[in-house]
């Protein structure tokens, strides 16, 4: 009997998981986007880096978070959009994917929105600041629309160069 | 229960590794004439212990082969058998498949049972050969007890009699429950926590697939073998002891916090003094955890020598000293290949042959000590042997053939130092005995990595010394740190010289690179900001400050434009978030919070430009 309730339960879970999601949406310039928000680990405000020699520019360099180093990439500066400014109101969100961190350097973070598999459509292929490779659909919110991205291919790419060549290249999750 | 019984299984693998090891030492250490029969008795009673706890966990491989073990052992201390080499010989191929088999158990793979059943009827062949009054051999007689023993996987027979079988049904998660605690029999249930328990009971069981069954399904601990460590109870107490004298510090300091407007300045100074030595005493009883005597590596030796000195037809004393000296775990680990290819080095190339010895005037016994020792914060492990030493010409000839630049007058040092070239092959030398693969640029790079250097000292026919130097523990260096551009950079101070701001007199130019002529020699400047990419205060070496670096390489100077101070630093990952920076060793965390880079002077002594000549 409990087995039975057991497996109706994750039934439902899985039918929750795959049909709605949470986005965080954050802005690039005039671009407003959104990745897993489970793949979120903190948002807080930019601090003072300490640079890496030879890195590209758009790594600002790493920061210690609560004892680990942890790479700050700024996506404004690695798809060239808006300015790349820093003050008290530039925003890092600290992604976690599997056991890597990584903070991303956005313009803004808006909200928080809830996706039904029907609202996500299949990204545009040109058009974005965003390679099509790592965006993984598009949705309609209120007057404007989100680029949805799949943010761990983008940290994994080697691209971005955050994770060291011949290392482990995940299968992306999202679908 | 099942996760008791796990707990148990941990322990019933160490101190079976523990007993497998002081057997090999005690069996290796033995006088063949004359034994003495308290080191015989250890060898028994180690075995003894192995199969007392296989027999209860189901372990029934490990209780075959010490059961016949301990016959033959038994006949040897009663006087019956005599030692003989070649029984040690095979004592010891026996310990190598036991530690086999314990492996085996510990990573839940499949026991060999063809190979179990080989040495253990090998066994059995010595100890039928006759020599001996036959009786204790006849196995089949201990059938039925056996068969009692294992009753415990059968319901009914555990439910059925509450006699001493019944000690055994604790075991049965049917049975146990009720029966347990009134059982007249109950001070027996607890039986098997005495060692002897019955000798005869687990041993050569005729069921080993009912046990196999039971010893499966279980969950195992895969690799605990480098996830636990043995700490010496005083240790523990000792680093109690300070957590007390903290939580009293922190207490204090949360009273003077109370009234922040009437802070007696002086009282919190000595307060935070307080705190600080709390802090450094428990990061150092901390780090005592971690430290293991050397003596966990030094120990196989023995028998490596022996072996291999045996298959070369060579005579090898070894002598082992301050075995004592405690490393930190990780470090020791990561030795082991290391120094055994060196050992083996000694033995094949270093060591003559006995009549070679002879003719050179010299005992027919070679000598290869190993000893360790603690000079400031590192240590110091030496393997040296009394042998033919390094071979200058051969090695120069090695040298060209392999298309190195070398020079008839190469200082002895740099000679020896091309042994640790890549693809620098010992073939033409000597003859390959060890082929495992491992040459002297892998044990370079091995003890590169673990922050450590290696040094050869040789005379002809007098002998070779490679001395390893290795920082205490991996976790924590001494650093200098150094400005440069408004950054900090850490530099460990191991490498470091001496620091000092040069006199333009003593600064040269030799093709386009700078030189820093100081304690009679040249030094080639590598400025910092150059390598990290920053704007330096000054870009003239006179005004910026010279750190003099010596790496395995080669010594230079680094340019910095200040020094910050000594510090102890803990090392970060810089590779667990990010990626691998060249140059950079790994990073820490400053005082500030901010994040230090310390640098590799190993890769960066690959950045210097070389000067053309060195001309004084």
């Amino acid at each position: 009997m409990s087995d039975n309730q057991a497996s109706i339960e994750t039934a439902e879970n899985q039918v929750a998981r795959t049909d709605v999601r949470e986005y965080l949406t954050f802005s690039l310039g005039e671009e407003h986007y959104a990745l897993d928000i489970m793949a979120v680990k903190e948002i807080r405000g930019y601090e003072a880096v300490t640079r890496i020699a030879n890195a590209p520019d758009f790594i600002k360099g790493v920061i210690n978070l609560r004892g680990d180093i942890v790479p700050i990439v700024d996506l404004r500066l690695k798809f060239n959009v808006g300015e790349a400014t820093y003050d008290e109101f530039t925003i890092v969100i600290v992604i976690q994917i599997h056991d890597r961190m990584v903070g991303i350097v956005v313009d803004g973070v808006s909200d928080v929105i809830s996706l039904s598999r029907e609202e996500r459509r299949p990204p545009p292929e040109f058009g974005v600041a965003f390679d099509s490779r790592f965006l993984v659909g598009l949705a309609k919110v209120q007057d404007h629309m989100v680029i949805l991205v799949n943010i761990e291919a983008l940290i994994t790419s080697q691209e971005l160069g955050l994770v060291e060549v011949g290392a482990q290249e995940s299968p992306d999750v999202d679908s | 229960m099942s996760i008791d019984l796990n707990q148990f299984h941990t322990v019933f693998f160490e101190e079976s590794q523990e007993h497998i090891d002081t057997m090999e030492q005690l069996l290796m250490a033995m006088d063949l004439d004359a034994p003495d029969p308290e080191d015989l008795n250890s060898v028994f009673r180690a075995a003894h212990s192995i199969k007392g706890g296989s027999g209860i966990f189901g372990f029934t491989a490990l209780g075959q082969i010490t059961h016949v073990m301990e016959n033959l052992l038994d006949q040897l201390r009663n006087g019956q058998r005599q030692l003989s080499n070649q029984l040690v010989d095979h004592f010891l191929s026996v310990i190598d498949c036991l530690r086999r088999i314990l492996d085996q158990y510990r990573s839940g793979e499949e026991v060999d049972w063809a190979e179990v059943e080989s040495v253990a009827q090998g066994l059995e062949a010595v100890l039928n050969d006759g020599t001996v009054i036959a009786g204790k051999g006849a196995e089949a007689s201990g059938g039925v007890a056996e068969d009692d023993a294992f009753g415990f996987f059968e319901p009914e027979a555990t439910q059925g009699d509450s006699s001493a079988d019944n000690s055994w049904g604790l075991f049965d998660e049917h049975a146990s429950p009720e029966p347990t605690s009134d059982s007249p029999d109950q001070n027996e249930a607890f039986g098997f926590f005495d060692e002897p328990a019955e000798p005869d009971r687990p041993a050569a069981s005729p069921a080993p697939a009912a046990s196999m069954q039971k010893a499966k399904p279980k969950p195992k601990p895969s690799s605990s073998e480098s996830s636990t460590i043995r700490v010496g109870i005083d240790k523990v107490d000792s680093l109690i002891n300070l957590v007390g004298e903290l939580v009293i510090t922190q207490s204090m300091l949360k009273v003077l916090g109370e009234d922040p407007d009437n802070i007696d300045t002086l009282k919190m100074t000595t307060v935070l003094g307080e705190l600080e030595r709390n802090t450094r005493e428990i990061q150092e009883s901390v780090m005592s955890i971690r430290m293991i005597p050397v003596s966990f590596v030094f120990n196989r030796f023995p028998r490596v020598v022996r072996d291999l000195a045996s298959k070369m037809n060579k005579q090898v004393e070894l002598q082992l000293e301050g075995s004592q000296t405690e490393l930190d775990k990780g470090l020791i680990e990561k030795l082991v290949d290391p120094l055994t290819h060196l050992v083996r080095n000694s033995i094949d190339h270093g060591i003559e042959s006995p009549e070679q010895r002879l003719a050179a005037g010299k005992p027919e016994k070679g000598a290869i000590t190993i000893s360790a020792s603690q000079r400031g914060g590192s240590i110091i492990i030496a393997i040296s042997d009394d042998g033919a030493g390094l071979n200058r010409e051969k090695i120069l000839a090695k040298a060209r053939q392999n298309g190195l630049p070398v020079a008839d007058d190469l200082p002895d040092a740099e000679v020896w130092d091309l042994i640790f070239q890549p693809g620098f092959s010992t073939a033409e030398q000597v003859t390959d005995v060890s082929g495992r693969g491992v040459g002297m640029d892998v044990v370079r790079r091995n003890i590169q990595q673990l922050g450590g250097r290696i040094e050869i000292t040789s005379t002809a026919s007098v002998g070779s010394t490679f001395t390893i130097q290795l920082p205490l523990t991996l976790a924590i260096v001494d650093g200098m740190g150094v400005a440069v551009g408004g950054q900090t950079f850490i530099i460990p101070l191991v490498s470091i010289i001496e620091s000092m701001q040069p006199s333009r007199a003593n600064l040269k130019q030799l093709g386009g690179s700078d030189l820093l002529h100081v304690r009679e020699e040249y030094w080639p400047l590598l400025p910092l900001y150059q390598v990290m990419e920053t704007e330096p205060r000054h870009r003239d070496p006179a005004e910026a400050i010279v750190v003099l670096i010596e790496t395995s390489k080669r010594r230079y100077g680094l340019v910095v434009d200040e020094l910050v101070g000594q510090q102890q630093v803990v090392i970060k990952s810089l590779e667990q978030h990010y990626r691998r920076v060249p140059g950079a060793a790994g990073a820490t965390i400053m005082g500030d919070g901010s994040v230090a880079l310390i640098l590799d002077v190993e890769s960066l002594a690959d950045i210097v430009q070389e000067p053309a000549e060195e001309t004084a």
